[in-house]
């Protein structure tokens, strides 16, 4: 990135490595090398960030126009009207190659040294070698200061005892978490990590704090980036700011609040979807323990093409597993968390099985109570994994351990499982774990179901008005339930159910009209007194007081007929169609008869 | 010979009366004493329908209806409760024993509870015993819960 900062139009000329340039006034030799291509190797460099000029590592030789040549850093050193840069001359290569082997004598075993290292043909480190991991480089230091605007973290210490740290080497409140100093680090020692005790995830799956400008999910519609404002260190420190820098079209406004917005609807659809079950409350599962028992929604995740592996099936080390078990019906069917079936597990668990063996050529063994694989296909499917080879075990798995008993289980997780169909205990050692938890409600169902006075059942799902003949109706006139918010369900059931709904609204919406309850309460207009209580009684405001005639007034079109004005009149003069009070004595009597 | 309680039990038509009709689907046992009448909504239950049940031989009654902030009516049980307190304090001007009445928070998928309620209110009333009015506050009590409404000769379009 060229800072030109605007101080000046002017061109410079110069020359680097015989090829000639024009930048504008005021930018660095790394700026213009850059332009023609040429790279100069960095280490405390950031196009963020100030340069420092500290590892200089980036040296190369530049000749005057007089012909006096020099040694200086192309991060820091400005252009000047025709000098002559050589970046890549046996001079800077022998000076490149001394700094390297120092940091290299340092930090033996870091990965980007030895990459320099062999890119300068060190061979042999000839300092005494030593085991940091840092190379002082500062970059942590300033973007934490500069663009994070805190200072949580400093150089402490001098000369030989320099190093990096918190205020008193403490957890300091100053840090906001927000992992830039672990972006830039070159040689990967800050790590970011979740002092609440949960650092035991997959590493691929939790890389570092979730970015504070994201997409919400791949396939989101409309599929545009938000800040997330928790995240975003512009909204904590007033800081950073780059996003808005680097957009061309000035897309990013930081003074955007968020708003409500009002919409008229006659029509309401509610899919909002489900939960995934935390397996971590089942402990002998040791989801949150050992870093290779991951969700089906994680594998998923690194199974994706798009994915933090690119679809690598790999274990927290990197390896490929050998062995996977895939564990059903977690937290499902199960008295203790969720008595019902979460129905898609069985099929997504022999998608991951196939995958799996076309992907590793690992084991794969499927724990289950029952194989449901009912479906157009699924059953075939079914067959056509046993006949791939994968291992089918039908019981409840006990527990998963990492403590080795028997011959093999060093190292591995072992699950341990009756089989029910050999009618013994067995121990299995594995590397991978999936498991499969339960479709659960989302947790503020009930609340909803509250502002759309549709209810829930016991599982905590919405309950639709009739199983078979309103199927994605609700009690309430006008609100419709689709997808797995009703129930759990796949895919294609939820496309079902989200294309009925919208019919049912559709059929509607073009009727033009729309038919009311019949069962309303009409007041005798000539016998009502005008007390007006009834007047505050009702939620819908269909009462209404007829100031001419002095009496109260019901609007059928309102009037829901739930009868408690009916209940109130002292009068008696208010009617409940179909639930007369003539009605309902004859029913008293009929039944104490 | 044991005493069976007649109890009447006013249900919602969208949480208690659903309610019980899963503990009918759901083939939950319970006591054979309830006797429902469905309503559109607990606050629809008149006081009167109260006095008229125990006048007429009821050994209980049962008001249920949706959880507070439940309701589909979005407040007709909170008029409810209100009558039930008047209730409480009315039904001993009768003798009526203020516990043989009773109002319950009964939701849609809570079939089980449904049947524990009535089990449990089943067995409340049972230990008051059966009612014993005298003929003359029978009489009286009759003539309290007149039912208004439309004459009964009177054929008016809005009868149905």
């Amino acid at each position: 990135m060229m800072k030109a900062n605007g101080k000046s139009e002017g061109l410079i000329r110069l020359e680097i490595d015989g090829r000639t340039v024009s930048v504008p006034d005021g930018s660095t030799i790394l700026d213009a090398a850059k332009l023609l291509g040429i790279e100069i190797p960095t280490l405390c460099y950031s196009p963020l960030i100030e340069p420092y000029a500290a590892c200089r590592i980036c040296s190369v030789e530049v000749e005057f126009s007089g012909g006096k040549r020099r040694i200086v850093t192309a991060c820091n050193y400005p252009v000047w009207e025709g000098i002559k840069v050589y970046s890549d001359n046996a001079k800077v290569r022998r000076i490149r190659r001394m700094i390297v082997e120092m940091l290299l004598a340092r930090c033996s075993s870091v990965g980007v040294l030895k990459d320099l290292a062999a890119k300068y043909g060190i061979e042999e480190v000839r300092l005494e070698k030593q085991e940091e991991k840092c190379i002082l480089c500062g970059l942590c230091v300033r973007v934490c200061a500069e663009v994070v605007g805190k200072a949580a973290i400093s150089f402490a210490g001098r000369g030989l005892h320099r190093r990096i740290a918190t205020p008193y080497d403490r957890e300091t409140e100053d840090c906001i978490a927000c992992g830039a100093c672990a972006l830039v680090c070159p040689t990967g020692v800050i790590r970011v990590e979740d002092t609440e005790g949960r650092s035991v995830a997959h590493e691929e799956l939790q890389l570092g704090p979730p970015k504070a400008v994201t997409v919400p999910f791949l396939q989101a519609v409309p599929n545009a980036p938000y800040i997330r404002v928790d995240r975003c260190i512009h909204f904590q420190t007033g800081g950073c700011g780059h996003c808005a820098e680097v957009c061309d079209r000035d897309a990013i406004d930081y003074e955007m609040k968020d708003e409500e917005i009002e919409v008229d609807a006659g029509n309401i659809i509610v899919a909002t979807g489900f939960e995934l079950f935390d397996p971590s409350v089942m402990g002998q599962y040791g989801y949150g323990r050992y870093r290779n028992v991951l969700t089906s929604l994680e594998f998923e995740h690194l199974n994706s093409a798009s994915g933090p592996t690119g679809g690598r099936i790999m274990l927290a080390n990197g390896d490929a597993p050998s062995v996977v078990g895939i564990v059903h019906c977690v937290g499902s069917r199960d008295q203790r968390y969720h008595e019902y079936c979460s129905k898609v597990c069985c099929m997504y668990a022999l998608k991951y099985a196939h995958l799996i063996k076309e992907k590793t050529k690992a084991e794969v063994y499927n724990f289950y109570i029952d194989m449901r694989c009912s479906g157009k296909g699924y059953e075939e499917f079914y067959d056509r994994l046993l006949a791939e080879d994968v291992r089918f075990v039908r019981g409840k798995v006990g527990e998963i351990s990492h403590v080795p008993i028997g011959e093999g289980e060093e190292g591995k997780l072992v699950i341990r499982v009756e089989d029910t169909l050999v009618g013994i205990v067995r121990r299995i050692p594995v590397d991978m774990v999936i498991l499969c938890p339960a479709m659960k409600a989302q947790p503020d169902a009930k609340e909803f179901s509250r502002v759309f006075s549709c209810s829930v059942g016991r599982d905590g799902f919405f309950i639709e008005k009739h199983p078979k003949l309103a199927p994605v109706s609700t009690t309430t006139e006008g609100i419709f339930i689709a997808g797995a918010c009703q129930g759990p369900k796949d895919i294609p059931e939820t496309v079902a159910q989200g294309a009925a709904a919208a019919a049912e609204v559709l059929s509607l919406i073009d009727r033009k009209e729309i038919e009311i309850e019949a069962a309303t309460a009409v007041i005798d207009e000539e016998r009502c007194s005008g007390c007006r209580i009834c007047n505050t009684l009702c939620s819908f405001g269909a009462i209404s007081f007829d100031e001419q005639k002095k009496v109260s007034v019901i609007n059928a079109a309102l009037c829901k007929g739930c009868g408690t004005c009916v209940a109130a009149c002292p009068q008696g003069v208010i009617k409940a169609r179909h639930f007369t009070d003539r009605q309902i004595v004859s029913e008293i009597e009929g039944i104490l008869r | 010979m044991n005493f069976e309680p007649r109890i009447v039990g006013f249900l919602c038509n969208w949480c208690s009366y659903t309610g019980a009709d899963l503990a009918g689907t759901a083939r939950i046992k319970y006591a054979p004493n309830i006797r429902s009448i469905r309503v559109m909504c607990s606050g629809r239950v008149d006081p009167v329908f109260v006095v008229k049940a125990f006048a007429e031989g009821a050994d209980g009654v049962l008001i249920a209806g949706c959880h507070p902030g439940d309701c589909h009516y979005q407040e007709g049980n909170y008029k409810a409760l209100r009558r039930y307190l008047l209730l409480k304090r009315v039904l001993p001007e009768y003798g009526i024993e203020p516990g043989r009445l009773r109002l319950e928070w009964i939701a849609a998928s809570e079939g089980e509870r449904f049947a524990q309620v009535v089990n449990e209110f089943t067995e409340q009333v049972r230990g008051f015993g059966p009612m014993n009015f005298k003929d003359s506050l029978l009489e009286s009590m009759k003539n309290d819960v007149m039912i208004h409404g439309e004459p009964e000769t009177q054929a008016t379009g809005e009868q149905r």
